[in-house]
C-alpha cells in the first residue's frame, strides 16, 4: 500500500503538468488572434485597428514565444493566478471559486440521488434475476442511458413547472429549485450505476463464500446485504471517478437550461465568446478535480479491498 | 452510415468460409431478440429517412412563412409549424440526415485516430507505446464533452468545427481497447508463423491482425453511435455547432427554448427524435456485442 501510494503521489505532479500543457496547447493551436477576439468582444461591430491589436497583443503578453507564455501561465497558476477573463476582465480563479459551490451542490445531490436509486434497484434486480422487477429495471436503465439530460430537463420543466406548477423551473437559492436539475442530471449515472451494481452483484452471488453463507442457514437477506453487497459495491466506488466526468459534463448542459449559476454555465458562456483564459482555467480545473477524485477513489478501493493491497502489489 | 454498416458486416462474415452457414444463422438470431430487432428497425428507419429526405415530398425545412407561425398539427403540417412557420415534420425528418452525417463523420475521424494510435501502440510496443499511452492516460482525465466544448469554442461556432472537436476527443478510450486487442493478436502463433515466412509488417497488420480486431471495432462503433449523437446534439444545443436555420435536432431544441410555455411540442419533438435514435443505436449495439464479443460469442475459439 505504501509503495503504491508513493508511486501515485510521485506521478501526480507529472500528470498535473501534462494537464496544464494540454489545456494550454488546446487554445493556442486555435485559429485567430486572441488580441483581435478581445477587441471584437469589447467593441462589438467594430473592426479593431492594427495599432489597437498590436497594443493588445503586448498587454496580453502574446508577443513572448509560446514556451515562455506557457511557463508564465503555469507559474502564475501555481500561485493561484489563472489570468483574467477577456470579456469581464475579472480574475479567472476568483470566478471559478465562486461558481464551484453551486456546481458541487448540484452534482452531490444528483450523485446521492443516483446511488439512492441505483444501489437498491441493482441489488433487487440481481436477486430476482429474470423476474418482472429485473426486466423493468433493466428497461428503465436502457431508457435512462438513452435520454439526453437536455431532453429530460425540458420534459421535467414542461411537466412539473409549466403544466402542474409543483416546482420552480429556474433559478438557484432554495431547496425546491435543486430538485428538477438534480433529477435531470442524475438519470444517466443512475442507469449506468444500476447496470454496474446488478452485474457485479450477480457475479458476487455466484461465489463460493456466498454458497457457504447460504449453507450455514443464513437468510437470503443477510447473505445479500451482509456478505455479497460489500464486494458488489467495490466496482461502484471505482466508477465514481468516471461518473464524476459524466456529472460534470451533464452539469454544463443542465446548468445552462436551469440558469443554475455554476461552473458549467460559466464554461458555456466562455466557450461561446471565445474567452480563452476562462476556458483554459475551467478545463484545467475540471481535469485536476477529476484526477484527484479518481486518485481518492483508487485509494479508497485499496483500503476497502484487501485483495488489491496484497495480491498485485508488484504491478 | 449505410455505407459503413453493411460492408463491415459483410467483411466480418467473409473470412469464415467453412462456418459460413452457422455464421449466417447467428446473424439471423440477432434479429430474433426483440430489443435488437427494435433497434434494427429504428436504425433502418433513420437510415432511410436520412438517405431519402431530400427526395421525399416534404416542405422545404428552411422555408420561412410568417403567416403560418406556431400552427398546431394538422393534415397539412403533420407536426405543426415552428415560430417561423416552418414545417416541423419536415425539419425532424431532415434532422435525421444531419444527425447521421454528423455521427458518421465523427465516428470515422475518431476511429481513424483510435486505430492509428491503438495499432501502433499495440503492434510496435516500446517507447512509442509508452508515450502514446501516456497521452491517452492524460486525456482520460478530461471529461470528453467538456474537452469537446473547449475545442469547439476555440475553433469558433459551426457544425464542422463541432465534428472536428468531437472526433478529436472521442478516440481516447478506444485507442486503449484497440491496443489491447492488437497486442493479443500479435502474440498469436499464426502471426509468428507469418513473420517466420518473411511477411512484412504491413502485410501482417492487414492480413493477420486487422481481421482479429474488426469484431471489437464493430462493437465499439455500434455502441458509440448513441453517445456521439448525444454529444453532438448537446454541443449543437448549446449553440456551438449547427446554426439556424439548419434542421438539426440539437439546434432545433435550442431554437425552441423561448417557446417552452406556448409550444412545448417544438422542444419535445426533436428531443424525442434524439432519444429514439440513441435508444435504437444502443439496442442494436447491445445485440451486436452479444453476437461479436469474443468472450460471449466464441467460447473455445
Amino acid at each position: 500500500m505504501g509503495a503504491y501510494l508513493v508511486r501515485r503521489l510521485v506521478t501526480l505532479p507529472l500528470l498535473l503538468l501534462g494537464i496544464s500543457a494540454v489545456s494550454f496547447a488546446l487554445l493556442n493551436l486555435a485559429p485567430g488572434d486572441p488580441a483581435e477576439i478581445v477587441l471584437r468582444q469589447r467593441n462589438p461591430g467594430q473592426l479593431p485597428s492594427p495599432a489597437a491589436v498590436a497594443a493588445m497583443r503586448v498587454e496580453l503578453g502574446l508577443e513572448a514565444p509560446l514556451p515562455a507564455q506557457y511557463v508564465r501561465w503555469v507559474s502564475q497558476a501555481l500561485t493561484g493566478d489563472m489570468g483574467r477573463s477577456y470579456l469581464t476582465e475579472q480574475p479567472v480563479a476568483e470566478q471559478l471559486a465562486r461558481r464551484t459551490v453551486p456546481t458541487a451542490l448540484l452534482t452531490a445531490v444528483a450523485l446521492a440521488l443516483a446511488l439512492l436509486v441505483a444501489v437498491p434497484m441493482g441489488i433487487l434486480s440481481a436477486r430476482h434475476r429474470g423476474g418482472a422487477l429485473d426486466t423493468s429495471a433493466r428497461l428503465a436503465a436502457l431508457v435512462g442511458a438513452a435520454a439526453p439530460s437536455y431532453v429530460l430537463a425540458y420534459g421535467l420543466i414542461i411537466l412539473f413547472a409549466v403544466k402542474l406548477s409543483w416546482l420552480p423551473a429556474l433559478g438557484y437559492g432554495s431547496a425546491t429549485q435543486v430538485v428538477l436539475p438534480a433529477i435531470a442530471l442524475s438519470l444517466a449515472p443512475m442507469a449506468q450505476l444500476m447496470r454496474l451494481i446488478r452485474a457485479s452483484m450477480l457475479e458476487t452471488l455466484g461465489q463460493d463464500y456466498i454458497r457457504t453463507a447460504r449453507a450455514k442457514g443464513l437468510s437470503e437477506q443477510t447473505v445479500s446485504l451482509r456478505h455479497a453487497l460489500r464486494n458488489a459495491l467495490l466496482p461502484a466506488i471505482g466508477a465514481i471517478g468516471v461518473n464524476l466526468g459524466y456529472l460534470l459534463s451533464g452539469a454544463v448542459i443542465v446548468e445552462t437550461i436551469f440558469t443554475w449559476p455554476g461552473l458549467g454555465q460559466l464554461m458555456v458562456g466562455a466557450a461561446l465568446t471565445r474567452d480563452y483564459p476562462m476556458v483554459q482555467g475551467f478545463v484545467t480545473y475540471i481535469a485536476v478535480v477529476v484526477l484527484l477524485v479518481n486518485l481518492a477513489a483508487d485509494i479508497a478501493l485499496r483500503v476497502a479491498d484487501p485483495r488489491l493491497r496484497f495480491g498485485r502489489e508488484e504491478r | 452510415m449505410a455505407v459503413r454498416t453493411q460492408p463491415i458486416g459483410a467483411d466480418a462474415s467473409a473470412p469464415a468460409i467453412a462456418g459460413g452457414s452457422r455464421r449466417r444463422r447467428r446473424w439471423a438470431a440477432l434479429l430474433r431478440e426483440p430489443g435488437t430487432a427494435l433497434g434494427f428497425f429504428v436504425v433502418a428507419t433513420l437510415l432511410l429517412a436520412g438517405l431519402l429526405s431530400p427526395w421525399l415530398p416534404l416542405d422545404d425545412p428552411t422555408k420561412i412563412n410568417l403567416t403560418d407561425r406556431l400552427l398546431p398539427p394538422s393534415a397539412e403540417n403533420l407536426l405543426g409549424t415552428d415560430h417561423l412557420g416552418r414545417d416541423t415534420f419536415s425539419r425532424v425528418v431532415h434532422g435525421a440526415r444531419m444527425t447521421l452525417l454528423a455521427a458518421a463523420a465523427t465516428l470515422a475521424l475518431s476511429m481513424t485516430i483510435a486505430l492509428t494510435v491503438g495499432m501502433l501502440s499495440g503492434y510496435h510496443g516500446g517507447w512509442p507505446d509508452t508515450a502514446l499511452m501516456g497521452v491517452v492516460d492524460l486525456l482520460l482525465a478530461f471529461p470528453s464533452l467538456i474537452l469537446a466544448l473547449a475545442v469547439a469554442g476555440a475553433l469558433g461556432p459551426g457544425l464542422f468545427n463541432v465534428l472536428l472537436a468531437a472526433g478529436a476527443v472521442w478516440w481516447v478510450g478506444h485507442a486503449r481497447i484497440i491496443r489491447g486487442v492488437t497486442l493479443g493478436a500479435r502474440q498469436m502463433e499464426y502471426v509468428m508463423a507469418a513473420r517466420a515466412a518473411g511477411a512484412g509488417n504491413l502485410r501482417i497488420i492487414l492480413r493477420h491482425i486487422a481481421p482479429n480486431i474488426i469484431g471489437p471495432i464493430i462493437v465499439i462503433a455500434s455502441l458509440d453511435v448513441g453517445w456521439i449523437i448525444l454529444g453532438i446534439a448537446g454541443l449543437n444545443f448549446l449553440g456551438l455547432g449547427a446554426q439556424p436555420p439548419t434542421p438539426e435536432w440539437g439546434a432545433m431544441l435550442n431554437d425552441a427554448r423561448p417557446h417552452l410555455q406556448t409550444a412545448p411540442r417544438l422542444l419535445l419533438l426533436p428531443g424525442a427524435a434524439i432519444f429514439i435514435a440513441v435508444l435504437g443505436f444502443n439496442l442494436l449495439g447491445d445485440g451486436l456485442r452479444d453476437l461479436l464479443d469474443p468472450r460471449t460469442a466464441r467460447p473455445g475459439g
